[in-house]
């Protein structure tokens, strides 16, 4: 028998780690929202003031409508052809037999690898009047000028719209082949046995069934495409993401930049309502039995490698081209004049910030999807969704918006420094990289949580409980239960926040402390010089690093069940 | 039993449940239970899935928290409306359907789990000794995804017993075994149970494992605790259809009830105290109807007569199917293999005047 019995008092020692998360949560989720309602309170602030309000007729007549079109554009011609060319190939792998067909299964995410603006830096210098494409045809043809041979510009609207597509692609590809593999198997083959052509299976049942599958994708994908800076940049094309950045940083306009970045939030938050649309219409996808493979078509003879040659297009033209571009002139660069000599420093800058953020949102992404095991579920599940709201906003309009508070919580903890220590330094996080850490931090916290959930919601419900009852706290219990046994997810989680974090461009160019450089804006200010084969190596070490959560996806056959929240996501809340 | 609040003498029962109640939106999943469960006996909480037993269960574990009644453990308040003490207060034991055990943790960790409070010899001496009674000393440092399903259900038992609970919680614990290890599983808890005088609810669906493993069984519908007692009082008297019903087959005869009694096949039975008027089930088991020997001159013997029209074969059994005179429907009897009746063959059935049951339609 155990010994002195308990007094019966209320439930309050399972209340305190509860009352804790809630708080906690609370607060989280204050911060997370604080960017927006401060964007808010600037683009009000600009409308109310004389000086900069006479800003805003300016920016209505000339500057909206051009970025508002170009975005738009830019938006419908970058989903239309990532769901072409994700749903198209997604079915080829799924209902086709044809050599070489599990490679290019695997093959086809690579241009995940590749970030929007490090495309652009590669088909830039490889496309321009006297790069290696053009000359190479002028040749074959014997043109002696480039004006003689008039190739449609890449820097345009629809260059622009071209490359995002083919890089971004696999984020419809990725949950399009898990639908067609897993529910659909069933109906696809149903539609077989009626009597239906593959083709005419594909129109009438394969696509519709898919459409939450492909609108998830390409929720994701223009999320991706709106968060793009370097890209449209490069290829001159005036996106509100580069409006809003170019009003900051040529007018220091934060009334201005706020007042664009508000219309943005709106078509952020239409692609949130899509996204959140998309997931629920995934109710089925828990409920389906063990999936089964679905029989595959076999194309024999040419037809088979037509089918080959036809999937390899989009790996060519997002990985294979511009990632053996980067490492040839890479190599030249290097071979010339050596490492460049801020390599070093910049990979330094690189690892040190992704790093604290990685350590953070793993920490926090684990407690947070610990939650609703801990609060009543509805109430955690909620705050859950709020906290992870960061992925769904650009990085330049988080990163102007995080700068008002960031600079209260600076001079607060200015303040409070200078009444304890009688000194203090201004600008603690803005001017020591806390700022960037924060933003990677709020960005890619959903990443992180994501993974976490999907963890804690493989371990039965039996074994926290068989904690519980052995005699452990729920604090106890999540640290010795549900800790060790998610950990390969919350490791999994982490490691894609640290990728993501490498990749980020608009964040980092505009919160970085002054003077430091990172891969990413090292790449940024060679291409705005048009010093490109300067920016290689740092271009080919950013794919590169790119490359690990593809090799993770394969690695854990999660091409079957991807589990990162991106692409999978939450389930919606009941 | 008797209420300890009426025999100051007596110490309080080990588990004492008043007016337990929990709404999931519009269903009761426990309506007003009270149960009370002695120090060193086992209590079987019977019934269908979706009855509310696991629910019962959780909340005495204190996983669930009931929204009215009152939990006593030795006499002390754990759960009182809608507050109550978190599980890991409480001293329970559960051992859980899936066993739960610890994927990360071997064997003997599993079993020290719950002994976080004792010094580490102490704790290594409890699991040593836990382990050794269900006897699996020799697979302590062993991880559970290497043992058997029998096996990890005597380590989910040793684990479960280790820190000495006041009482433990069973949930359904045989269902994921297969039939053959299951027996003999059953009987190797049974004995350590009993050697432990461990005071146990157990949770099951299957009658045949409560009337064999339990002091007592309480079976449960709709939330509800319908009738409690011995396996033997549930067995030989019902006080339900609903109880008639649950621990095997019955033939159902309806009928009115006139001048105290009931017409049937069978003859007339008495129904003393019902209702002039009332619709009444007469129940019967099967094995209260005896078959007249196959040689047996009808005549002589038989109260009604029927004919064979099917035979099933069971193994060591076979199942007759009976058409009766006086029966709209089939009778469906077991008989021994070696019985000689096949499809055809006329047979006397006769009624064991002890072996049924009366009650009335609205009781249920």
């Amino acid at each position: 028998m155990i010994g002195a019995a308990p007094a019966p008092a209320g439930p309050r020692a399972a209340r305190i780690p509860a009352l804790a998360w809630g708080l906690g949560a609370l607060a989280l989720c204050a911060v997370v929202l604080s960017p927006v309602v401060a964007l808010v309170l600037a683009a009000g602030e600009g409308l109310g003031d004389a000086a900069s309000g006479a800003l805003w007729p300016h920016l209505l007549a000339h500057v909206l409508p051009r970025a508002l079109r170009d975005t738009g554009l830019l938006l419908a011609g970058t989903g239309a052809l990532v769901i072409v060319l994700g749903a198209g190939s997604a079915w080829l792998v799924a209902a086709y037999a044809f050599p070489g067909r599990r490679l290019l299964e695997a093959a086809l995410l690579l241009p995940m690898a590749v970030p929007t603006y490090i495309v652009a830096f590669a088909y830039l210098d490889l496309m321009h009047p006297i790069g290696p494409v053009q000359t190479t045809l002028r040749d074959l043809l014997g043109y002696a000028r480039p004006r003689d041979l008039a190739l449609p510009d890449i820097r345009s609207l629809p260059g622009c719209i071209l490359l995002l597509g083919f890089v971004l692609y696999p984020y419809v590809y990725l949950p399009t082949r898990a639908l067609f593999l897993m529910q659909a198997a069933n109906l696809i083959e149903a539609s077989r046995m009626l009597g239906r052509s593959p083709s005419a299976t594909f129109l009438r049942v394969a696509l519709p069934m898919a459409r939450p599958a492909i609108a998830l994708g390409a929720s994701l994908a223009l999320m991706e495409a709106l968060n793009d800076i370097g890209a449209a940049e490069f290829l001159g094309v005036r996106t509100l993401t580069v409006q809003v950045y170019a009003t900051w940083i040529n007018r220091s306009d934060l009334a201005g930049a706020a007042q664009i970045a508000l219309v943005m939030l709106m078509a952020v938050a239409a692609l949130v309502a899509l996204e959140r649309w998309a997931r629920a219409g995934r109710g089925f996808a828990g409920t389906a039995q063990r999936p089964r493979g679905l029989a595959r078509r076999r194309l024999a003879g040419p037809r088979g490698w037509i089918a080959l040659a036809l999937g390899l297009v989009p790996v060519a033209i997002g990985f294979l081209i511009p990632a053996s571009y980067l490492a040839h002139s890479a190599a030249r660069r290097v071979m010339r004049h050596g490492l460049p000599e801020t390599i070093l420093s910049e990979i330094g800058h690189t690892l040190l910030y992704a790093g604290a953020a990685t350590g953070i949102a793993a920490a926090l992404g684990f407690l947070v999807a610990a939650g609703p095991r801990l609060v009543a579920r509805r109430f955690g599940l909620a705050l859950i969704r709020v906290a992870s709201l960061g992925y769904a906003l650009p990085g330049a309009i988080l990163a102007i918006g995080l700068l008002g508070p960031l600079a209260l919580a600076d001079s607060a903890l200015s303040a409070g420094m200078t009444q304890v220590f009688g000194a203090a330094p201004a600008l603690i996080g803005l001017g020591t990289g806390g700022a960037l850490v924060t933003a990677y931090l709020l960005r890619f916290l959903a990443v992180s949580i994501g993974t976490c959930e999907a963890g804690l919601g493989r371990l039965p419900r039996s074994l926290p409980d068989a904690g519980r009852m052995l005699g452990h706290g729920p604090g106890a219990t999540l640290r010795r239960v549900q800790l060790p046994l998610a950990w390969p997810a919350v490791l999994s989680g982490a490691l894609l926040v640290f990728v993501d974090c490498v990749k980020e461009l608009p964040t980092t160019l505009l919160l970085r402390p002054l003077n430091v450089e990172t891969l990413a804006t090292h790449l940024y200010g060679e291409a705005a010089r048009g010093t490109y084969e300067d920016g290689s190596v740092a271009a080919l070490l950013i794919v590169a690093v790119g490359l690990v959560p593809v090799v993770i996806l394969l690695r854990l056959g999660t091409l079957q069940e991807p589990r990162d929240q991106r692409l999978t996501g939450p389930r919606p809340s009941p | 039993m008797i209420p300890s609040e009426t025999r100051p003498d007596l110490p309080p029962p080990r588990l004492d449940l008043r007016g337990i109640g929990l709404r999931f939106g519009a269903v009761r999943a426990l309506d007003d239970i009270s149960l009370q469960v002695r120090a060193g006996e086992i209590l079987a909480l019977l019934g269908d899935s979706g009855c509310g037993k696991s629910t019962l269960l959780r909340a005495i574990a204190g996983l669930e928290q009931p929204e009215t009644g009152t939990i006593r453990l030795d006499g002390i308040v754990v759960s009182e409306g809608r507050r109550g003490l978190p599980p890991e207060k409480r001293g329970v034991g559960l051992m859980f359907q899936d066993y739960a055990l610890f994927p990360h943790l071997n064997v003997d960790e599993n079993v020290r789990f719950g002994l976080h409070a004792k010094s580490g010899a102490e704790a290594r001496a409890i699991a040593a000794a836990r382990l050794a009674q269900v006897g699996l000393s020799d697979r302590a440092k062993q991880y559970p995804g290497t043992l058997s399903g029998g096996e990890s259900q005597r380590v989910a038992l040793a684990r479960a017993l280790a820190p000495g609970p006041r009482i433990l919680l069973l949930d359904e614990p045989f269902s994921n075994l297969d039939r053959r290890t299951r027996d003999r599983v059953r009987d190797e808890t049974l004995a350590v149970l009993r050697a432990n005088g461990a005071t146990t609810l157990l949770v099951t669906h299957d009658p045949e494992e409560a009337l064999g493993f339990a002091d007592r069984i309480a079976l449960m519908r709709r939330g509800r605790i319908v009738q409690i007692g011995t396996g033997r009082d549930l067995y030989r008297q019902p006080e339900t259809r609903f109880a008639a019903r649950f621990f095997g087959d019955m033939i159902e005869i309806a009928g009115t009830c006139r001048a105290g009694g009931v017409a049937t096949p069978f003859g007339r039975m008495p129904a003393p105290g019902r209702p002039e008027g009332a619709r009444l089930t007469l129940c019967l088991r099967p094995e209260a109807i005896r078959l007249d020997p196959p040689d047996a001159r009808l005549r002589d013997v038989a109260r009604l007569r029927g004919v064979v029209t099917a035979r099933r074969f069971l193994g060591a059994h076979a199942l007759l199917t009976l058409a009766v005179e006086g029966f709209a429907e089939v009778l469906r009897l077991p008989v021994p293999d070696h019985d000689p009746r096949q499809p055809g063959d006329a047979v006397g059935l006769t009624l064991d005047r002890e072996g049924f049951f009366i009650f009335e339609d609205e009781m249920d």
